[in-house]
C-alpha cells in the first residue's frame, strides 16, 4: 500500500513538475531591462579560421572588460551555418543572448523584427556618438531613415588575389585592372596549366556578393528606389550573365567550382592550383592554410574600364559584421557597455588586426598597422568603390532567391549547357517570383 | 466494476451499511484511479512533446507569420486558408514548386523504399544460412545505420565531388564509362547521387527487421518444403514472404514515412538551396520557411504534407491489415 502511495505521489509530481516548465517559457517581457547587471552573453561570428581561434582572440578582451566594469561576458562563438538560425530562434522565443554579431546584410532583414536595440542619437551618446564610425560602414547597418539596428564592428571589402608565380611564369606584369583584362590574362595563365580563377558557384551568398557588384557595373540595382525586386530589369540580367559567362563564355572560372559552397576555391588558390581570387579579406584565412604573404598580391577587383569609383566604377560590397543589442535583454546598460568597449579604438585595433579586417571606427582605421599595402586596397575600395547590399526588409529573402537563381545557371554553365540571355531572365524572373509580394 | 454492481443495492436497503460504505469509498477511487495517475506524466509528455506543437503549427498556418511579427506571434494577422492557396495555387510559382518538389519526394521515395527493402531482405536471406565470418558480414552491414547521418553523409559529398571525388574517379579515370567527369552534386545527377546515399544509409535498417522476422519462421516448414522438392526460389516465394508478411507491413510503412520526411540527407548533401533534381519536400519547406522567413508559409505546407501522410498511412493500414485479416482466416 505504501509503495502505490509512493508512485502515486511521484506521478503527481512529476505531472507538476512537467506543467510547471511547459508554462515557463516564453514569460520574458520585451523591452530590455537591468535585473542582471553582473552578467552577458555574447554570440560572436566565427571571423578567424576556426572557432578555437576565435575563442584565443576574444578571450583576453572579455577578460579585460570584466577587470574594467566586473561584468563577466559569456562568449559562444556561433559558425555561420547557425548564426541566422539561431538569431530567428531567439527572436521567436525572446530567449537570446544580450549581445550578438549579425552579418551587415542582415541589419534591415533582422531590423524588421524588432528584435535588435535600434541605435538613435541617445544610445549612440552612449558609445561616443555616430561620427566616430566610417559613413561606409554606418551605410548597411539597417533601412534608410530609420535608427541603425547595429553598430559596425568589422569592415571588409573583396579585392582581386593574384599568385605572384603563376602570373610572372605567365608574362603578365600587373594584375588586371578591367574583366578583358583579365579574360586576356585568363588565356595566358589556362597555357600554362593553371585555372585562372576561382568562385563558389554553388555558395548563395558568394554569388549574391558578385552578382551586385556586376549590376552596379551595369548602372542597375536588384531593387527599385521604394524597395520593390527588380530582378529581370535588363541591365541586372546582363550583369548576371557577365558573371556566369566568365564560366560558360570566357571560361576563366573551372567548371568544377560550380559545385564549390566550402570555400574550396580558397584552397585552390591558396595550394597554388588557381592564379586569381576574388575574396574579402582573405589574408588570416590564406595563412592559415599555408600561403605566406609574400607569394600572393592584392589589387583591387577589376571594372569593365577606367578606375574603380562610386556608382558604375563600383568594385565591391561593403562587407562587414555589426554589433547589435538584442532588445529583451536583461542588462542593457551592461551591454550598451560592452558595444562601446568593442568600438573603443584601442579593441579596435587588437581585434582588427586578429582578423585582417579594417576597423570600421576613424580614430582606429588611422592607426599605421592597417596601412599595409594590402590592406591599403581594401581600405581604399571600402572608402571610394564599395557599396552597401540593399538594405531593404526582404534582403535575406533576396540573397536566397537570386543566389540560387545564380547557382542553377553556374550548374547549366558546368553542364555545358548554353546560357543565355533568355536562359538568365527566366532564372531571374522565377526567382523574383518567389519574393514576398508585400 | 461488478464488484460496484453487487453493492449498488445493499446500500439502497440498509442504512446502517452507508458508514462503512463511505469510509471505503476514497480507496476504491483510489484503486481505479491509480492507474490513470501513472499515466499521467506519460500523457503530459506526449502532450508537450508530440500534440502542442503540432497544434501551434497547425494555428501558425493560418497566420501571416513573416519576419515582421515574430517577436510577437499574437501581432501576426490572420489569413484564414491565405497560407494554404499560395501553397496549392499550382498556376502561381510557389505552388509549382511545392508541386514539383513533390512529386520529386515521391519518386524518390518509392525508389528508395523498393530498393532499401529488395537489398535489405535479399542480404537478410542470405545471412540465415551458417557460415564463417557470418557474424562478422552481420556487423559490417550495420555499420552504414549506426554511423551518425553527419558523418556518414559528407563522406558521400567527398566522394561525389566533381574534381577529386572517389565516384569520377572510378567511373572516368578507371573504367572510361564517360566521356568526361559528370557533376553528382548539381543538375540532373543530383538525384541519383541523392537516392544511392539514402539507400546506402537506409537498407541496414529493413536488412535488420527482416533478419529478425526470420528467426521466427520454423524450420521445419523449409525442410518440409524440399522434401517436397521446392526450390529456393520457391521457399521464398511460397514460405519467407508470406511468414514476413506482418513484419513487412510495419517495415514498409516506416521506412515510407522516413524517407518522404527525410531531411538530413539532402540538407547535408546539397546545403539549404537543392537542386531541382533532387528538391526533396522536407528542404523545400524548410527553404520556403526558415530562409526565406515566412513561417505561415511553411507551416501551411507542413500541415498539407501531414495530411497526405496520414491519408496515404490510413489507406496502407486498411488495405493491408484487411489483406491479413483474410489472409489468416
Amino acid at each position: 500500500m505504501r509503495s502505490i502511495r509512493a508512485a502515486a505521489v511521484g506521478a503527481v509530481t512529476m505531472s507538476l513538475a512537467l506543467a510547471a516548465t511547459a508554462c515557463g517559457g516564453g514569460s520574458s517581457s520585451g523591452g530590455g531591462s537591468n535585473d542582471s547587471p553582473k552578467t552577458l552573453t555574447y554570440w560572436a561570428s566565427n571571423q578567424g579560421a576556426s572557432i578555437a581561434i576565435d575563442k584565443k582572440v576574444l578571450q583576453p578582451e572579455l577578460d579585460k572588460f570584466q577587470k574594467q566594469t566586473g561584468i563577466k561576458v559569456k562568449l559562444e562563438v556561433v559558425p555561420w551555418s547557425d548564426l541566422l538560425n539561431r538569431i530567428l530562434t531567439a527572436t521567436t522565443s525572446g530567449q537570446g543572448p544580450d549581445v550578438l554579431n549579425i552579418g551587415n546584410t542582415w541589419s534591415a532583414s533582422l531590423q524588421a523584427t524588432g528584435a535588435l536595440l535600434p541605435w538613435d542619437a541617445k544610445n549612440f551618446g552612449k558609445i561616443g556618438g555616430k561620427d566616430r564610425f566610417v559613413d561606409s560602414a554606418l551605410g548597411s547597418t539597417g533601412a534608410e531613415g530609420k535608427d541603425p539596428a547595429a553598430v559596425p564592428l568589422y569592415s571588409m571589402a573583396y579585392a582581386l588575389y593574384y599568385n605572384k608565380a603563376i602570373f610572372a611564369d605567365a608574362g603578365i606584369s600587373k594584375p588586371p585592372a578591367t574583366w578583358a583584362e583579365l579574360i586576356a590574362d585568363g588565356k595566358k595563365i589556362k597555357a600554362k596549366g593553371k585555372s585562372p580563377l576561382g568562385a563558389e558557384g554553388a555558395n548563395v551568398s558568394e554569388n549574391i556578393h558578385h552578382v551586385f557588384v556586376f549590376a552596379k557595373q551595369h548602372g542597375a540595382d536588384f531593387f527599385t528606389a521604394d524597395g520593390k525586386p527588380d530582378f529581370t530589369n535588363p541591365k541586372v540580367v546582363d550583369a548576371v550573365k557577365q558573371y556566369v559567362d566568365l564560366m560558360a563564355k570566357d571560361k576563366v572560372i573551372p567548371t568544377n567550382d560550380a559545385e564549390y559552397a566550402q570555400n574550396q576555391s580558397v584552397s585552390d588558390f591558396a595550394k597554388g592550383k588557381q592564379a586569381m581570387l576574388l575574396w574579402q579579406s582573405a589574408a588570416a584565412n590564406l595563412k592559415s592554410q599555408g600561403m605566406s604573404p609574400d607569394k600572393y598580391g592584392i589589387a583591387p577587383v577589376p571594372v569593365q574600364s577606367g578606375t574603380p569609383g562610386t556608382g558604375a566604377q563600383t568594385n565591391s560590397m561593403v562587407a562587414g559584421i555589426n554589433l547589435a543589442v538584442f532588445k529583451n535583454t536583461d542588462n542593457i546598460d551592461g551591454a550598451t557597455k560592452f558595444v562601446k568597449f568593442m568600438t573603443s579604438d584601442a579593441e579596435q585595433k587588437v581585434l582588427n588586426t586578429a582578423y585582417s579586417s579594417i576597423p570600421p571606427v576613424k580614430g582606429a582605421q588611422s592607426d599605421a598597422t592597417f596601412n599595409s599595402a594590402s590592406n591599403a586596397v581594401l581600405k581604399q575600395t571600402l572608402a571610394t568603390s564599395a557599396a552597401a547590399l540593399p538594405q531593404v526588409a526582404d534582403e535575406s529573402q533576396f540573397e536566397t532567391a537570386v543566389g540560387t537563381a545564380v547557382k542553377e545557371l553556374f550548374a547549366d554553365a558546368a553542364a555545358g549547357r548554353a546560357v543565355t540571355t533568355d536562359s538568365v531572365k527566366a532564372k531571374l524572373e522565377k526567382a523574383q517570383q518567389q519574393m514576398p509580394t508585400k | 466494476m461488478t464488484t460496484t454492481t453487487l453493492k449498488e443495492p445493499v446500500r439502497g436497503d440498509s442504512t446502517g451499511a452507508a458508514a462503512p460504505e463511505q469510509r471505503r469509498r476514497p480507496g476504491r477511487i483510489r484503486r481505479i484511479g491509480l492507474p490513470y495517475l501513472l499515466l499521467l506524466p506519460a500523457l503530459l509528455l506526449e502532450l508537450l512533446v508530440h500534440l502542442v506543437p503540432m497544434v501551434i503549427g497547425i494555428v501558425m498556418s493560418f497566420k501571416e507569420l513573416t519576419q515582421f511579427y515574430i517577436r510577437d506571434w499574437g501581432t501576426a494577422p490572420w489569413t484564414g486558408f491565405g497560407n494554404y492557396k499560395v501553397s496549392v495555387d499550382f498556376d502561381a510559382p510557389v505552388g509549382k514548386a511545392l508541386l514539383h518538389s513533390f512529386f520529386v519526394t515521391v519518386g524518390f521515395t518509392l525508389l528508395s523504399v523498393g530498393l532499401c527493402w529488395l537489398i535489405g531482405t535479399t542480404a537478410a536471406i542470405y545471412m540465415q544460412d551458417n557460415f564463417r565470418g557470418r557474424g562478422l558480414l552481420r556487423a559490417l552491414f550495420l555499420v552504414p545505420y549506426a554511423l551518425p547521418v553527419y558523418a556518414a553523409v559528407i563522406t558521400w559529398v567527398f566522394m561525389f565531388q566533381h574534381d577529386n571525388g572517389l565516384v569520377n574517379h572510378v567511373l572516368h579515370d578507371q573504367l572510361h564509362i564517360t566521356d568526361k567527369r559528370s557533376f553528382w552534386l548539381i543538375g540532373d545527377n543530383s538525384f541519383w547521387a541523392l537516392l544511392i546515399t539514402h539507400v546506402w544509409k537506409g537498407w541496414p535498417f529493413a536488412f535488420l527487421i527482416v533478419m529478425a522476422g526470420l528467426q521466427n519462421i520454423p524450420k521445419e516448414l523449409y525442410e518440409a518444403a524440399a522434401l517436397d522438392g521446392a526450390g529456393m526460389l520457391q521457399q521464398i516465394r511460397r514460405i519467407t514472404l508470406p511468414s514476413l508478411r506482418p513484419v513487412n507491413q510495419v517495415l514498409v510503412l516506416v521506412l515510407f514515412l522516413w524517407t518522404f520526411n527525410d531531411f538530413n540527407t539532402p540538407y547535408v548533401l546539397f546545403g539549404k538551396a537543392a537542386p531541382e533534381a533532387a528538391d526533396l519536400i522536407s528542404v523545400h519547406i524548410y527553404q520556403a520557411s526558415f530562409v526565406t522567413w515566412n513561417f505561415g508559409t511553411g507551416s501551411a505546407m507542413s500541415v498539407l504534407l501531414l495530411l497526405f501522410l496520414l491519408v496515404v498511412t490510413g489507406v496502407y493500414l486498411v488495405f493491408t491489415s484487411r489483406g491479413r485479416r483474410t489472409g489468416d482466416v
